[in-house]
């Protein structure tokens, strides 16, 4: 039996959905943002959404993402994706609109749109990649950091005493009014990815009912800017991301 | 009306589909009236107080993408702070109006009037090759007027439109004869993402181009749409200009008071006229260049240290004598010394 033959409707497991292109993606390997691309187009295409979606890119290593998802995207100044969701959904307030952005561009650059696009309660899902590290500009320092870590910009490691606390922007956004459902998540193991699609797939449908921000956070690994094998940089999150910045949900809607 | 209330008052009849801006004098009755107006219950418009004047350009940029009429205020400290936003709607080639209703500057400066951003507005204030058509009114009708006429340009060459506009033009009160309402463009363009169509691919909306290749033809393509608005947009008025010896240039609130200095030069038997810019981009530089050619000497009038007297240089070529008169700091210049500046630098010059 040829490979060819075996390619039949009866032996499909599993495609890819028809909401990531066909584009190569340029992450490198073992980087958990294809996983979380690939989850979030799926939940759009299993509530049928696609044509009902328009994304918001980043400024950061998925500045490219308007390549991948198969849905209308617009690409956003750094940190800006969440003003510019705003206007989008303000516009367009039957869509289903979010942001996908990564620790520098949330919460760094951009946190005062992040938290005031939450306070406001902007019915927006807000996809946030934390690794601890900006990777697209060559591993800086990142507002997530952990105390101790070694970047491009704190070579000896993060001294809080002069460069401050990583930033627990999720538990920050989670105390506001305007957040309906905010989550912490992870794609390193299949169990996570499942959790993490779930969470996504919870956030738009919520979406829906017009109750304000669903906030969905992602720690995710970063082999090149944490100069690590990507199984060592998985065990490596699992030791000290973690614990730093525990997995689960923050905040749930109200039964 | 009062300038800005009027301004506010034809964005709602332009049709505009959203406003977002942040407080700031002497703009704010803008959004006050606005958010007085409520026009979410006339026409469907929506308003919102942004964070940060950050914010309110970059949802602009949310709402234009979206192909939908945007419009934003704000002034000079305010419009530096959306100069980043500008430059990427200038590069993801997407339509809208800002209102710059100046003041002086630099840094917090005064509140008080001001044409000290002509530079930022007329030559690209933030980063890239880029150009916003800047309208510049002397009434408050005109501000009325440019409201629609920016929305028209804007869509028409899918960039950003400024009208810069000062202190005195927003916060006095004239006649102002108002358009008719227009209903909200339910027009639904290409290059907008409104959601995937099926069949279609998927529209992005960016001003990113990894290869330097490719960014290169963005920018050709950019400045081949600059030649263009060039050819077609500009706009000024002439007033006696055809016996002048000496000619006054000057724009917006300020060539009201020129005017008035032109009229009192004539009694006094000068024969002066006076070009009036109503686009600073495209600037009207070949009006200005003919009347080179034919009078003794160029007077520009501006409240600022001297800018719009760099582009009335160029296009006059060295053919006569160009000369600056400005106040600054929000000082206002009166017609008796725009006069004697005239025969000081220009008739006995």
């Amino acid at each position: 039996m040829s490979e060819n033959n075996m390619i039949t409707p009866e032996n499909l497991v599993y495609e890819k959905t028809k909401v990531m292109t066909d584009r190569v993606l340029h992450y490198c390997p073992g980087c958990g943002h294809g996983t979380a691309h690939r989850m979030l187009a799926e939940v759009i295409d299993e509530l049928g959404i696609q044509g009902d979606t328009i994304g918001v890119a980043p400024v950061g290593c998925s500045v490219l993402a308007y390549y991948y998802f198969n849905v209308d995207m617009q690409e956003a100044a750094h940190g800006r994706a969440p003003a510019v969701a705003t206007g989008i959904k303000r516009v367009l307030p039957e869509k289903y609109v979010f942001t996908y952005q990564g620790d520098g561009d949330l919460a760094a650059i951009g946190t005062a749109e992040t938290i005031h696009a939450c306070n406001r309660g902007e019915n927006i899902l807000i996809v946030f990649i934390n690794n601890g590290i900006y990777g697209m500009t060559g591993g800086q320092m990142a507002p997530t950091t952990l105390p101790g870590m070694k970047s491009s910009t704190s070579p000896r490691g993060r001294d809080v005493a002069t460069m401050g606390n990583p930033l627990k922007i999720t538990e920050l956004i989670a105390q506001l009014p305007g957040t309906y459902f905010v989550t912490r998540q992870s794609v390193h193991t299949p169990g996570n990815v499942r959790k993490t699609r779930r969470a996504l797939k919870k956030a738009l449908e919520y979406q829906k009912l017009n109750k304000g921000t669903c906030f969905v956070e992602i720690v995710a690994n970063c082999p090149s800017g944490w100069k690590m094998t990507p199984v060592q940089s998985n065990k490596w999150m699992e030791e000290h991301m973690f614990p730093f910045y525990p997995l689960g949900d923050i905040k749930v809607p109200e039964k | 009306m009062k300038g800005n209330e009027a301004l506010a008052e034809a964005a709602i009849r332009a049709g505009a589909d959203a406003y977002f801006g942040y407080p700031i004098t002497p703009q704010s009755e803008v959004i006050e009236y606005l958010m007085r107006e409520n026009p979410a219950d006339r026409t469907g418009m929506q308003v919102l107080q942004a964070e940060s004047e950050v914010a309110a350009i970059n949802m602009i940029y949310g709402a234009a993408g979206c192909g939908k009429r945007a419009i934003t205020s704000s002034s000079s400290p305010g419009v530096s702070l959306k100069m980043e936003g500008i430059s990427y709607i200038a590069g993801a080639e997407l339509p809208c109006v800002v209102v710059n209703v100046v003041r002086a500057g630099p840094g917090l400066g005064t509140i008080q009037p001001s044409q000290s951003d002509y530079f930022q507005a007329v030559k690209g204030g933030g980063h890239g090759d880029y150009k916003m058509i800047v309208l510049a009114p002397a009434t408050v009708q005109e501000s009325v007027d440019y409201v629609k006429l920016g929305f028209d340009l804007a869509f028409k060459y899918r960039n950003p439109v400024m009208i810069l506009s000062d202190g005195i033009i927003g916060q006095m009160m004239e006649k102002v004869e108002l358009f008719e309402q227009m209903p909200r463009s339910k027009e639904e363009y290409d290059w907008a993402t409104v959601g995937k169509k099926p069949g279609k691919n998927s529209v992005f909306v960016t001003s990113l181009q990894l290869q330097s290749e490719e960014q290169e033809k963005v920018n050709l393509r950019l400045q081949a749409k600059y030649r263009e608005i060039e050819k077609n947009e500009i706009r000024y008025e002439t007033y006696m200009c055809d016996d002048a010896e000496y000619l006054f240039v000057a724009f917006g609130s300020c060539a009201r008071i020129t005017r008035k200095s032109m009229e009192m030069a004539r009694e006094k038997g000068y024969k002066v006229g006076l070009i009036r810019p109503q686009t600073l981009y495209p600037f009207p530089e070949q009006v200005i260049n003919e009347m080179g050619s034919r009078v003794k000497g160029v007077l520009t009038v501006e409240m600022n240290a001297g800018q719009m007297v760099e582009d009335v240089r160029l296009a006059v070529n060295g053919q006569c004598p160009v000369k600056h008169f400005g106040r600054f700091g929000g000082m206002i210049p009166s017609p008796d010394e725009i006069l004697k500046a005239l025969e000081q630098k220009i008739i006995g010059g």
